[in-house]
């Protein structure tokens, strides 16, 4: 397996989100704006990277049998490191990410790495695969926070583009959310398809 | 060559089509527009201009470019979409362009995301307006005339239902003097009349219970709508509405008992309750859409209580004022379980 296929894997051909369809949860709970969905993103990112390091490096030790409460021990480390971090460094941003920054222990993008890459693959490349999927997660959740923010706010990063509008308060919403990722999926789906038929 | 066409029954057709069902139903809310546009001037008719053809306009866009399949503007279903869409606005200079984004989601979201007309589960209007009401709370609630004092009729208000009454009435004569003075010097009838010719305040297709009685009528008589949603959808309203205000009727009395504040307490009588907000539009145009209502009678009867329902718990207890949207939109969603529940006799059986 070469190192493009697993950077190409995360980021398009498998990305989590859009393709692979994963951790649906956080991924419309925190992307009110773009810097909270960028930062869910970089901290799950985070964590599958190691935990995938850790899982390549221990896939000899660990018994099939007791593998999955293994995993979860593994993330569920890193998890913490990543929660006390933010918790220091953080602070605001931590308390408006709350309970879906522990949450990331049951994230099925980092369980489902483990369990389907790191624990059959070479360090290398699983590190590589956690990475990028992990920046595949961060680029669908900073887009879809900045299209809910930008509709829903008027800002962009924060900063008020649109003068005086107050955009449309449904956008940040939780209906808003299932609505933006909708078509933003079949925006970026159809985009996929187009250039699959081209090559 | 194939001669013979061999098809299942039935073989006679009737010359409908959704094409003449649809510039029916545009007939049928002529006079409601009509009503909205004597009340309300030139901005009622400006608003519904520009909903109707955006709506027409995105439709067009979207079957061209995105779905990329004959375009459907023509069977009007666009233009019923957007004269609903408009007179569930308030008829303000803010609606103009507002009411563009409205026309977007009722047929983008609506509509054309679940594949265009007869598959949609909602009624785009309605998709349309919960957006913008959710969206634009503000612009949404702030009516051209006095408005919005029933919002809190139910728990506590410091206006009795007869100052907000004539309050209305006196903001209605602002648009046309003569036309109401005329109706008033005519009848002798309680204040319900006021209601039902052109109540107070509320988005400008939702004014006048009669004209939008007249154009059910039509399509009541050109069997395009039957009389089963409408009717059990305002009889629930009308008679839950009376238990609530026969157990406790609105009175004044002291809800502060430090600071001795009178105030209005009590349930909305019935009749003001079917007569003020959409119930009367929402009965006879969008909760009896083809599309998004049960296909059986029984199932028009569980559908039409289920709307009055929702409507009378969701203005009272509520956190909105108005409840008919969201009661049809939540009764759409229901509407595939009616229709599993109640199914349709079926020919020669």
């Amino acid at each position: 397996m070469k190192a493009k296929d697993i950077i190409k894997n995360g980021l398009i051909k498998e990305n989590p989100t859009w393709v692979l369809i994963l951790g649906m949860c956080p991924t419309l709970a925190t992307t009110t704006s773009a810097i909270n969905g960028m930062m869910m993103g970089l901290a799950t990112a985070f964590v599958l990277m190691m935990s995938n390091i850790v899982i390549s490096l221990l896939k000899s030790v660990i018994p099939d049998k007791v593998r999955i409460p293994a995993f979860i021990v593994v993330i569920a480390t890193f998890v913490t490191i990543v929660q006390m971090v933010m918790q220091a460094f953080m602070p605001d941003m931590y308390e408006t990410l709350g309970l879906f920054i522990p949450l990331i222990v049951v994230n099925c993008i980092v369980l489902g790495r483990a369990e389907a890459f790191a624990s059959k693959n070479t360090v290398w490349h699983s590190l590589l695969d956690g990475l990028f999927m992990g920046l595949g997660f961060t680029w669908a959740l900073t887009l879809l926070g900045m299209v809910r923010e930008l509709l829903g706010t008027g800002c962009f990063f924060g900063i008020s583009i649109i003068g005086g509008a107050d955009g449309m308060l449904l956008m940040i919403l939780p209906a808003g959310g299932f609505i933006c990722l909708g078509f933003l999926m079949a925006l970026i789906n159809h985009l996929r398809n187009r250039n699959v038929k081209k090559a | 060559m194939n001669l013979l066409n061999i098809s299942g029954s039935p073989h006679v057709h009737s010359d409908e089509s959704t094409k003449r069902i649809m510039w029916r139903v545009n007939m049928a809310l002529i006079p409601a527009l009509l009503v909205a546009i004597a009340y309300f001037g030139m901005s009622a008719l400006i608003i519904s201009v520009i909903s109707v053809l955006s709506c027409v306009l995105f439709q067009w866009l979207i079957e061209k470019y995105i779905m990329k399949v004959p375009s459907t503007v023509g069977d009007g279903s666009a233009i019923v979409t957007g004269l609903l869409l408009a007179f569930n606005v308030p008829a303000t200079v803010e609606m103009m362009w507002i009411v563009v984004i409205g026309a977007l989601v009722a047929i983008g979201v609506g509509k054309m995301a679940f594949g265009g007309l007869g598959k949609n589960p909602f009624n785009p209007a309605l998709v349309g307006r919960v957006f913008l009401l959710i969206s634009f709370p503000v612009q949404m609630t702030t009516w051209p005339k006095v408005g919005g004092l029933f919002s809190h009729m139910g728990i506590s208000a410091t206006i009795t239902p007869d100052q907000a009454v004539q309050l209305g009435v006196d903001a209605t004569t602002g648009a046309t003097p003569l036309g109401i003075i005329k109706e008033h010097g005519l009848d002798a009838l309680p204040q319900a009349w006021d209601l039902f010719i052109g109540h107070l305040g509320g988005s400008f297709g939702e004014v006048s219970a009669l004209a939008i009685l007249l154009g059910a009528a039509y399509l009541l008589w050109k069997k395009i709508i039957s009389w089963h949603i409408p009717v059990a959808f305002i009889g629930t309203a009308f008679v839950f509405s009376a238990i609530l205000y026969f157990v406790d009727p609105i009175h004044v009395e002291v809800i502060d008992k430090v600071k001795q504040t009178m105030g209005t307490v009590g349930y909305i009588d019935p009749l003001t309750t079917i007569l003020t907000g959409g119930i009367m539009l929402g009965a006879c145009f969008m909760a009896t859409d083809m599309v998004t209502s049960p296909m059986a009678k029984s199932g028009q009867i569980i559908f039409g209580v289920g709307c009055g329902l929702l409507t009378v718990i969701i203005r009272t207890w509520g956190a909105y004022p108005e409840g008919v949207s969201f009661a049809i939109l939540l009764m759409n969603s229901v509407t595939p379980l009616i229709n599993r529940w109640c199914k349709p006799k079926r020919f020669a059986c």
